[in-house]
């Protein structure tokens, strides 16, 4: 496999958050071109693009913006859901700090094709660094005529508004965001009304991801069948892998969709000294895991459908074996329980319960019950609750069950900490000093 | 009433294989329980929008690869739904939600006010399993809370179904309450310097699904199987709100908003709700004469009876009758009756607060014996509503919801007359055109009437002269609809049974001949004993007992403080030789009266309260233990010891008698009096839903939610009379003043608003004044 650095290409160029960087790399000539193509047009090349949405749905992007209805007389809203707060995701905070311009044009031209003249950033309220540094960016566009009024004498004016978030994850939900976004509490939206419908101050909105977006401004300048030379047919295109755990090399590799999981952790230099894969999630805690067998398993998103898994955000996890899954799950729990909004009685009441059992599993005062009571509860959440948040609780245990079942199992009697050297998984084990 | 013809598109699906047929746009749970099929439910309420937050309602739908909350999702054609009765997938859902929802939830049921009556004690039995498997720590929290003085919460109780939130943020239109915090630690709660005093909060406690929110009137007094309920129409305004009366051992001990959809659909005000103390607490019990000595003692009944008919009769000829808004319509017949069949007179009135003769004739023309006209219907599908000195949702609660659904549909705006802006038309988003108090007839040109409008005129209009005319006139030029909008529940009845100088009942008019004839006829009684004259109003019984020109008067269910100017009123009671006064409780005209007879309060009776729209609501006893009199009785043994026997007088004997009544064809003339433009700085007043209302007394909890007493004035005005806002200002007129706080308001320039009847804040009581008057005001004087 080969790396693909396209939206990473220049990152290592000390110039490359700000404009003159960007530009020397054919920054915004994308929107010179797109302004002076239909709208529709646009809609068309990204839907024979094949671009499909990184946020972890992988909804098609141009069906998506095609749903907008046009002429119907009312304002349309962009809104970039930046609020990447899934665990174990770092893919479009790192992409914001480096190469902001490419979300930035991909905003401008995204919102020309579905005719909005507003458009929201809404950046998780945890990274203050990250919201300065897009700030700032949007600032230089407006002063190089980017953005604003009559953009590049277009007749186009575009508003971009950077929003920060108060730190919930429940705002990733789109609906969720929107309320956040209008200054209400975040809390997800009945549907209907969609979006694309009713979304932002019940106007047609469109939200997409960071990464979604930042693929615009490359997908136009270089046409539709550009994005398909990587990938697979229901999987074009190219991918931010943020590969975190326990690998030599963190970080993120950017690489054709369709890469194995083995290639990735050959670019990251392998499982640390000493030690040997035990599971990785391919996508942030809210899909379920894998082991050793499936590292040759193409990552799309339907090879990760087919293995009873998500591609999710693309940003794998890899434990190796001093991990407790146990003490894993226990903690992926901890923080669904945390961030449930409450709306719903499953997904609130269901974390609450299910984190108090595995807490005691964690500690060995589990009792023989408890695993198939656990099991039932997350079927009791699963495809109940009011949004996604409710199925991605209910996933980490099923799918640590099929593989570690003996692990849970030892929860009745032996705490995780027993079982497994609680400092031996940290970097500061004796051997990496 | 107008029946809605248009036809209805149906749709047609299965439910738990059974096909039926409902209204396109019918929520799958509203068409199950069509069926018969109950599936439950938490958040779900008919009246509220959808939320679909506690998934209890969870059906199987053919097609849908997850099982949908049937809240939440409209029916659609060839549809196949399968509820918990059909569908192990549904019924493991809900199952599943059930549980999730009691392993928080704390079992106090024993001790809890819902226990009993509890949708959730009950749905967990009926779609629950038998037991929990929750072994664990229970959330709790400190408890109660206050949200309200009256309302208080038990945070771990809720079920977080945002059913209170929604009612107060949807319906009411004041969202004081809201869920704060997420997950598991989600509570309903309030802004720190914000309590949740809305008009409507109890609402809240009655939709609640469990015991989170009690009442600090009703909290822990009883066990809803210790209580016998009983239909009853609330007392207080003419809302006309079916209520159910709660007893236990002859004590009221709560009232619920009942169910009738055509008038106040499930809710209620919270003075409906709370304000009934006064039925049993401090009331006269025993007949009072007075002596020789001047000393008010004890009597017995046939003593007391026999005073008052020896001093009725001796001053036949010179009495009067000064009679409140408060009867049903079965006393108010009888009050009329007597006053024209047995004391011969026509000087009797309901109207204790603010009147006119231009209102007596607009009562005459336009509202006695009209029947079912405006209604609430009418109010929901009306494209425009036009309040003319009448302020909805403090003097008729259901008004202002009933308005604010219909705008919220968005069909139906709201233009209001009155001096500013306030806190009720803004929940009815209202065109305010804002009018100095006494120049609405003006203002009237400024509001689009057209045939599609309704004009809903208020109490207050009675003292601009000139108002009702120009309302009359305008209604017919432009076809609109046209309601008057009394404040009490007895007030439309009082009109329908003529308890007013130029009435016979059924809006006869006492000067015309055949009616004097009919009423004659129907009572047994020489033609030439009713008046062919129209009598004294109100002010003008008033006026002339105080000049000693009455011998007589009968009184009977009158505040003071409701009059004209409060002293006034005493003084002439006081001046009048000989006074029968009936009464439940003791007042100030108790005081001045030779006679007290104590009568039934509304618990105590059956009858009849006649709304603001001419909609009867008749009602039974809900308290038999009392042995209590009703007026109409208390009249009945008057006047056999008057030798004029006018029957028993028991509520059938009187629905009867008045049936007898055709409606008048012969009608008061329409008045037709110019405008009367005040110069100078006038006062705006209105009596504001929670006030020092006699009726109220004795319920602190509700009190401490009533609005802060302030003068609303615009700041222009302000400045002219270098006041800033905070000040204490006085508000003057040559009878006496008031010292009240001072706010700017989006008012009208050159008039100042002041509560009619509020804490330290007697409009009637201290400055003699009536909405319209010229006051003066200027900063300072002493609180």
């Amino acid at each position: 496999m080969v790396l693909t650095p396209i939206l990473t290409a220049h990152w290592d160029e000390a110039d490359s958050y700000k404009l003159e960087g960007y530009k020397r790399h054919h920054g915004y000539v994308a929107l010179a071109k797109a302004l002076k193509s239909d709208p529709d047009s646009l809609i068309a090349t990204v839907k024979d693009s094949g671009l499909r949405g990184r946020g972890g749905a992988g909804f098609p992007t141009g069906m998506k913006w095609s749903f907008v209805p046009q002429n119907d007389g009312k304002p349309h809203y962009l809104v970039v859901n930046a609020d990447e707060s899934e665990p174990g995701a770092c893919k479009d905070i790192p992409l914001m700090l480096a190469n902001p311009h490419a979300l930035i044009e991909g905003v401008a031209i995204t919102s020309y094709a579905i005719r909005a003249n507003h458009a929201f950033i809404y950046i998780r309220g945890e990274v203050p660094h990250v919201i300065r540094r897009v700030r700032n960016a949007v600032k230089e566009a407006y002063a190089a005529g980017l953005l604003g009024q009559n953009i590049q004498g277009s007749g186009f004016n575009l508003d971009v508004v950077v929003h920060a978030g108060a730190g919930a994850y429940i705002c990733g939900e789109e609906t969720a965001l929107l309320d956040s976004l209008e200054g209400r509490r975040g809390q997800p939206r009945l549907k209907p009304p969609f979006p694309a419908v009713a979304g932002l101050y019940a106007s047609p909105t469109v939200i997409n991801n960071v990464e979604t977006i930042a693929n615009i401004p490359y997908i136009i300048r270089n046409g539709a069948d550009w994005l398909k030379q990587w990938g697979t047919e229901k999987s074009p295109g190219f991918k931010l892998f943020a590969v975190s755990g326990h690998v030599k090399r963190p970080g993120i590799y950017e690489a054709a969709l369709g890469t194995t999981m083995r290639e990735l952790l050959e670019h990251a230099g392998g499982i640390r000294d000493g030690h040997k894969l035990k599971f990785w999630v391919p996508g942030g805690s809210s899909v379920p895991m894998l082991t050793e067998e499936h590292l040759d398993l193409p990552l799309t998103y339907e090879d990760m459908a087919a293995a009873g898994t998500m591609l999710g955000t693309g940003t794998p996890m890899v434990f190796d074996e001093t991990t407790s899954v146990v003490k894993a799950v226990s903690r992926w729990l901890s923080f669904y329980k945390h961030e449930s909004c409450g709306k719903c009685t499953p997904c609130r009441e269901g974390t609450y319960w299910i984190s108090g059992l595995l807490k005691r599993l964690e500690k060995g005062e589990g009792q023989e019950t408890d695993l198939a009571k656990i099991d039932e509860l997350c079927k009791q959440i699963m495809g109940r609750s009011f949004c996604a948040l409710g199925d991605a609780a209910s996933t980490p245990f099923p799918g640590a069950m099929k593989h570690f079942r003996t692990e849970f199992e030892a929860g009745v009697r032996t705490a995780a900490d027993i079982s497994f050297d609680p400092t031996a998984t940290t970097v500061f084990t004796k051997a990496n000093v | 009433m107008t029946i809605d013809n248009t036809p209805v598109e149906l749709v047609t699906l299965t439910i738990d294989d059974i096909e039926v047929q409902v209204p396109k746009g019918t929520l799958i749970i509203r068409a199950a329980e069509q069926l018969g099929v109950q599936v439950p439910r938490f958040c779900d309420h008919p009246l509220l929008d959808p939320v679909a937050a506690c998934r209890a309602c969870l059906v199987e739908i053919e097609g849908q690869p997850k099982p949908q909350p049937s809240c939440a999702m409209t029916v659609a054609e060839g549809m196949k739904v399968r509820t918990q009765v059909s569908s192990v997938v549904a019924d493991e859902a809900q199952k599943g939600v059930m549980e999730f929802l009691l392993i928080n939830h704390p079992l106090d049921c024993p001790v809890c006010d819902k226990g009993g009556e509890c949708p959730l004690q009950n749905q967990a039995m009926t779609n629950g399993r038998g037991e929990s498997r929750f072994d664990g720590e229970k959330r709790e929290f400190e408890k109660p809370i206050n949200v309200s003085a009256q309302v208080l919460l038990d945070r771990e109780r809720c079920v977080s179904c945002a059913r209170c939130t929604r009612f107060a943020d949807q319906v009411a239109g004041d969202p004081l309450i809201a869920l704060l915090e997420r997950g598991a630690h989600q509570q309903v709660g309030i802004s720190d310097d914000q309590p949740f005093d809305s008009y409507y909060s109890g609402n809240t406690i009655q939709i609640c699904p469990v015991g989170a929110l009690t009442s600090a009137k009703y909290r822990f007094r009883s066990r809803p199987f210790d209580l016998v309920s009983v239909p009853t129409t609330c007392e207080h305004c003419a809302s006309g709100c079916s209520l159910r009366t709660d007893i236990r051992r002859g004590n009221v001990m709560r009232r619920l908003a009942w169910d009738d959809p055509q008038v106040n659909e499930e809710w209620n005000c919270d003075k409906g709700r709370f304000a009934f103390p006064y039925v049993q607490e401090n009331r006269l019990t025993h007949p009072l004469v007075r002596g020789e000595d001047g000393v008010l003692r004890t009597a017995s009944w046939t003593e007391a009876v026999a005073v008052a008919a020896k001093g009725l009769l001796a001053a036949k000829g010179s009495t009067a009758v000064l009679a409140g808004g408060r009867h049903t319509l079965e006393d108010a017949y009888a009050i009329s009756k007597f006053a024209r069949g047995v004391l011969g007179t026509n000087d009797v009135d309901f109207r204790s607060r603010p009147h006119s003769t231009e209102e007596a004739s607009f009562l005459g023309a336009l509202v006695a014996g009209s029947g079912l006209g405006v209604t609430y219907a009418d109010l929901e599908k009306a494209k425009h509503v036009v309040l003319v000195a009448f302020e909805p949702e403090d003097e008729s609660p259901m008004i202002q919801l009933r308005l604010r659904k219909a705008v919220r549909k968005g069909r139906t705006k709201v233009t209001a007359i009155t001096s500013h802006l306030t806190s009720g038309n803004k929940k009815l988003n209202a065109n305010v055109i804002a009018t100095a108090a006494g120049h609405e007839v003006a203002a009237l040109s400024q509001a689009a009437i057209d045939a599609d409008t309704v004009i809903l005129v208020g109490e207050r209009a009675a003292s601009v002269t000139g108002l009702l005319s120009a309302v009359a006139e305008k209604a017919k030029s432009s076809g609109a609809k046209l309601a008057w909008i009394p404040r009490r529940a007895g007030d439309r009845g009082a009109v329908e049974a003529g308890l007013l100088p130029n009435l016979l009942p059924n809006g006869h008019q006492v000067t015309d001949a055949n009616a004097r004839s009919l009423a004659a006829q129907i009572w047994a009684t020489d033609v030439n004993e009713i008046p062919a004259t129209s009598g004294r109003d109100f002010g003008g019984i008033v006026h002339a007992a105080a000049n000693g020109e009455i011998s007589a008067l009968l009184v009977t269910s009158v505040s003071v403080e409701d009059t004209q100017h409060a002293a006034s009123t005493i003084q002439a009671i006081e001046t009048t030789p000989f006074v029968v006064s009936l009464e439940i409780r003791p007042s100030a005209i108790t005081e001045l009266a030779d006679v007290v007879l104590p009568v039934a309060v509304v618990t105590e009776k059956s009858g009849t309260f006649v709304d603001w729209e001419g909609r009867t609501r008749p009602f039974s006893q809900a308290i038999r233990e009392h042995n209590t009199l009703t007026d109409a009785r208390v009249l009945s043994m008057i006047a056999d010891a008057m030798d004029v026997f006018i029957g028993q007088q028991d509520v059938a004997q009187l629905r009867a008698e008045l049936a007898q009544f055709t409606v008048a064809t012969d009608r008061v003339a329409a008045p037709n009096h110019g405008a009367d433009v005040h110069n100078g700085l006038t006062l705006s007043t209105w009596n504001q839903l929670l006030d020092q209302g006699a009726l109220q007394e004795g319920e602190p909890f509700l009190a401490a939610t009533a609005r802060n007493v302030v003068a609303g004035l615009n700041a222009k005005t302000a400045a002219a009379h270098s006041i800033n806002e905070g000040d204490v200002i006085e508000v003057s007129t040559s009878l006496g003043s008031i010292s009240v706080e001072a706010v700017f308001i989006e008012s009208a320039e050159n008039t100042v608003w002041l509560p009619t009847n509020s804490l330290d804040c007697q409009v009637r009581v201290a400055l003699g004044a009536a909405h319209g008057n010229v006051v003066t005001i200027k900063r300072g004087g002493g609180m």
